[in-house]
């Protein structure tokens, strides 16, 4: 026992006598915090768009004044020529161009129907189909306007309607930040954590250390929980730092049990701390470390629902999951602090998470060889 | 050509027991690397108290068997006794007895003269009181006490050395390994290091000691010369210079590396 | 010069000899490539939703049934009370709770109006608001078809998807992934592997040798070049027999682009580890420096138009942000150097700028040293 706190010890001194190390690991989760939460959004913030209005009447400029009273429309360009249009789509200026057909006022007038053309840039196909859904809405929005414009009460009142009243519980206001919040923290421990614990077995072995601590008899068990329970340490309490962080500058909600948070946190921890020794047992440079690492990671974060939703996933890929532990404790994260909620609604990620650790200890336990 | 008498796994005790006064006890030891024979069928014995000197040129095979020797890595085969335990199975046993400084003498770079002496003695199981009475001493013997602060990476060479050979028997073991202790150094310093292994030596510390100075030879009790994974020659260092008729060791390991005879002596 | 070629050579062997590296600098790609092109995607569909329905109608059962079927919802569960909804919620994984008033069917009859309540779980707003919107659509387009002959003045507008007509994940992120790639082989692994020579000590050695410093920079280099190369090549390869990516403009155009990201990364690298001596700062900077703005400053995931104006700024200086521009402009739209140009300009600043300063911090160090 007495041996593990002497290796914690030195690897306490270890890492904070590393000047320019020390900075990184303390100073850059904020910035990147701070850069993550702000950059990290799928929500549309403003549609830049090129009108080509071929009719010219009364009803397809109030439909464009339409579009310029919208706060997330920026007209870049009104002209005549489709041509110029797509040429400045081409260029990356412009995200939609509406085409209002001649003619347009005259068949609405006498055919009752009329068309509109939007061309949407769609190469990324999320925000066009979001574009998309906008433009419509604003165009469908205006044809009730001359509905009600056109039409007398009577026929009006044939209309039937469903009123649907919309509520958003736990972030009325459909704030962001709170939601990505306490996924980048996950991130930014989960980043640290496995960097660290990644190259500190293979840089032992790199530097010839290791042989030195292999000659004595120290017991396998002891080695590696003495090179877990520091980075355990700074990792917890980066969370803490994150979370105050979390709390100061974005305000976000915790609505359930600081300790839950913790608890769920320290096992946690065990398992990306686990997998990062388990690598480092496994390579024998911290280059390759370092990739496999990254390899790992790159795959963790995209398939843990931190920017998009697991449910959308193909099933496979799902079942896949189950051996992310990002997946299990942003969840936990997510909804003890957002939601409040309770141990036993998260009890069944907790425990994997319980197994988990378990076994990639031991897996990291087992592969440390004091032999070659 | 020589029959394989023993299996690839460990062997039990039969034939030839160790003579009582051996601490180290090889007999056959074979080592492969794939169809390379690192250590060839090596068979010898390690007094008490003696200072053994294992010679031979880079890639003869020294390295490869002094960490089979601390349990660092498998033979393939061969029966192997130190400090009375059986290198297969008593591994852990082995390590409370033995102390090691391999080439690159591996101190922490990033801490203090201190703090890797008190690093090493913890792992040894030292209790608090021990390590800073044994601290204090080895940094007064060293002259090191000025430098107890400073990063190991900012003292010379041949300090760095002699700190690790007193780290590497730090816990009293019965035999230290030292290999190749003092490559890259000046001759005063490579003298002074010398001095520190009479000292252990005088306390009953067997040695055993890889180099490939031949100068360095003189100083050992007996020398065995390595050439191609094989023992070419072993014997007390005066006895060799007279059986190959030579001056210095240097011309015995000339003649031997020369000769390179299949079956050696 | 045969010196040079024999240092190349060896430095080519420690790589290839290491196949761990080698499987994942090209499982890598691969890998990722089916992750965004099967696996990732920003739209949503089968989220769990459950249903308060306080009127038990024929037309509400209707409502459910084609919320059902659209594909986007799956019923998760009924509920019985308002009290209900908050623990449906806390266990995690319904997301949306659609209330019916009682009466729901008798009251659009008589009074032509009958109220719904959507209710989003926020604390993922984004998906809150994207199912609330798709739910509304739905009862609309029930009414709609309800209400068919009822309209007499339509407006129908028309969509066509510009370059990539079935809304494709992979489209938005082949070019991201490359410049990713393209990043992490040869800013980040050449950093490590001149950095890793320093540590072991073996770069003094190599300075003591009969190369020039220069040599052995780009010795160092070169095998790096050729996998950033490679994987490029694999991307497109990939991305184009697998899921379709076209490349509608110039091969010759797309390649020479690609080097010359390649040549700015190792410039960078080079940059990196002149300023670094271990391994672990060099990783540390490199992820921090280069990986993070190139998956998240870059427009790979996140568009660039939606961060705020600062981190706009940011982006910027970001050269991840131009090559994926000049990338999607080859491949997706088929443009010529004539509207890429400017982005051509700025990585070869960004290239010429990151070489001249390594050069200044290589002089410092050898004379202080």
């Amino acid at each position: 026992m007495r041996t593990i706190l002497y290796i914690i010890q030195k690897e306490f001194i270890q890492v904070f006598r590393n000047k320019r190390m020390l900075p990184i690991i303390f100073f850059v989760p904020i910035v990147q915090l701070l850069i993550l939460v702000n950059a990290a959004t799928f929500e549309m913030k403003q549609i830049n768009m090129a009108i080509v209005d071929l009719d010219l009447s009364s009803s397809s400029r109030q439909l464009t004044s339409k579009f310029q009273g919208s706060p997330f429309y920026r007209i870049i360009n009104s002209s005549f020529s489709y041509k110029k249009a797509l040429s400045l789509m081409q260029k990356g200026d412009v995200d939609v161009i509406m085409q209002i057909p001649s003619g347009f006022e005259k068949n609405l007038v006498k055919e009752k129907n009329s068309q509109v053309q939007l061309m949407v840039n769609a190469i990324n196909g999320a925000a066009a189909g979001l574009i998309n859904a906008y433009s419509t809405s604003i165009i469908l929005d205006f044809n009730r306007e001359i509905l009600i414009e056109w039409l007398n009460p009577a026929e009006m009142g044939e209309i039937r309607r469903i009123v649907t009243e919309t509520s958003y519980w736990y972030n009325p206001k459909l704030n962001y930040t709170t939601y990505m919040v306490p996924g980048i923290l996950v991130l930014l421990v989960t980043i640290i954590g496995l960097l660290l614990s990644g190259m500190n077995i293979v840089r032992e072995k790199e530097m010839g250390t290791i042989e030195q601590i292999n000659v004595t008899p120290i017991r396998k068990i002891e080695f590696i929980a003495g090179k877990l329970i520091p980075f355990w340490i700074i990792a917890l309490f980066e969370l803490a730092f994150g979370l105050v962080l979390g709390k100061l500058l974005f305000n976000i909600p915790i609505e359930g049990s600081l300790w839950l948070i913790f608890l769920s946190a320290s096992v946690y921890l065990f398992v990306i701390l686990g997998f990062g020794l388990l690598i480092s047992t496994m390579t024998n440079t911290q280059q390759q470390s370092m990739l496999i690492s990254f390899f790992f990671m790159v795959i963790f974060i995209l398939m843990s629902g931190l920017f998009t939703s697991i449910e959308s996933m193909p099933l496979w890929a799902q079942r896949v999951d189950l051996v992310n532990p990002l997946a299990y404790f942003i969840k936990i994260m997510r909804m003890v602090l957002l939601k409040g909620s309770s141990f036993a609604d998260i009890s069944h990620l907790f425990y994997a998470l319980v197994i988990y650790a378990v076994v990639i200890i031991s897996l990291a336990i087992w592969r440390y060889r004091k032999v070659a | 050509m020589s029959p394989q008498h023993h299996g690839t796994t460990a062997p039990q005790h039969h034939g030839t027991l160790p003579p009582d006064d051996a601490i180290i006890h090889v007999s056959d030891l074979v080592k492969k690397f794939g169809s390379f024979v690192a250590n060839d069928h090596l068979t010898f014995d390690v007094k008490r108290g003696e200072i053994f000197g294992f010679l031979g040129a880079n890639g003869a095979g020294k390295t490869t068997a002094i960490r089979i020797l601390c349990g660092l890595s498998y033979p393939t085969s061969g029966e192997l006794l130190v400090a009375g335990y059986n290198v297969y199975t008593q591994r852990e046993k082995i390590k409370k007895n033995i102390g090691y400084m391999s080439q690159k003498f591996s101190l922490y770079d990033d801490l203090t003269v201190f703090e890797n002496i008190r690093f090493y003695a913890a792992i040894y199981g030292l209790s608090k009181k021990e390590i800073y009475h044994r601290a204090g001493n080895l940094m007064k013997k060293l002259e090191l006490e000025e430098a107890r602060n400073k990063l190991i990476r900012e003292i010379p060479l041949g300090w760095k050395q002699k700190l690790a050979f007193s780290v590497a028997i730090i816990h009293d073991p019965k035999i230290v390994f030292l290999d190749e202790p003092t490559g890259g150094v000046d001759p005063i310093t490579r003298r002074q290091f010398w001095d520190m292994i009479y000292e252990a030596a005088r306390s009953g510390i067997t040695v055993f000691v890889t180099t490939h100075y031949m100068d360095e030879a003189e100083y050992c009790d007996r020398v065995c010369i390595m050439v191609d994974g094989r023992i070419a020659a072993l014997d007390t260092p005066m006895d060799l210079r007279e059986t190959f008729h030579a001056k210095t060791m240097n011309d015995v390991f000339l003649k031997l590396a020369r000769a390179k005879t299949p079956e050696g002596i | 010069m045969r010196r040079f070629w024999g240092f190349v050579v060896k430095e080519f062997l420690h790589i290839f000899r290491d196949y761990r590296t080698l499987l994942i600098l090209f499982g890598i790609p691969a890998v990722q490539l089916i992750l965004f092109g099967f696996v990732i995607t920003n739209e949503i569909k089968d989220a769990r939703f459950a249903v308060l329905d306080l009127s038990m109608d024929e037309t509400t059962r209707q409502l459910t049934e084609k919320i059902v079927s659209s594909g986007y919802f799956q019923l998760d569960r009924n509920l019985h009370t308002y009290d209900e909804i908050d623990e449906a919620f806390c266990e995690g994984d319904i997301r949306l709770v659609v209330v019916f008033e009682p009466d729901f069917a008798r009251r659009l009859e008589k009074e032509k109006v009958a109220h719904v309540q959507l209710i989003g779980d926020a604390s993922d707003p984004n998906s809150a608001s994207i199912l609330v919107s798709y739910a509304s659509g739905i009862l609309n387009n029930y009414l709609l078809s309800m209400n068919s002959e009822a309209i007499p003045l339509q407006i129908h507008p028309e969509t066509r998807m510009m370059y990539n007509q079935e809304l494709k994940g992979v489209f938005m992120f082949v070019p991201g992934l490359m410049a990713m790639l393209l990043m992490l082989i040869s800013a980040l692994m050449t950093s490590l592997s001149i950095t890793r020579e320093k540590e072991l000590g073996t770069m003094e050695l190599l300075l003591a040798s009969p190369l020039k410093p220069l040599q052995i920079v780009l010795g160092k280099v070169f095998p790096y070049v050729f996998l950033a190369f490679i994987d490029a090549c694999i991307i497109i390869l990939l991305g184009w027999s697998v899921f379709g990516v076209p490349i509608r403009g110039s091969v010759g155009l797309l390649l020479f682009e690609s080097f010359l990201f390649i040549s700015m990364a190792l410039s960078l690298g080079i940059l990196i580890s002149c300023i670094t001596n271990s391994q672990q700062l060099a990783m540390m900077i490199s992820l921090v420096a280069l990986m993070l703005p190139t998956i998240l400053l870059s427009g790979f995931i996140f568009p660039i138009e939606n961060m705020p104006k600062i981190l706009q700024w940011f982006c910027h200086i970001m050269p991840p942000k131009y090559f994926i521009t000049i990338i999607k402009s080859i491949m997706l739209m088929g443009n010529g150097l004539y509207f890429i140009w400017k982005e051509t300009l700025i990585l070869f600043g960004f290239t010429l700028f990151f070489i001249l300063l390594s050069i200044k911090k290589f002089k410092i160090r050898l004379t202080s040293s």
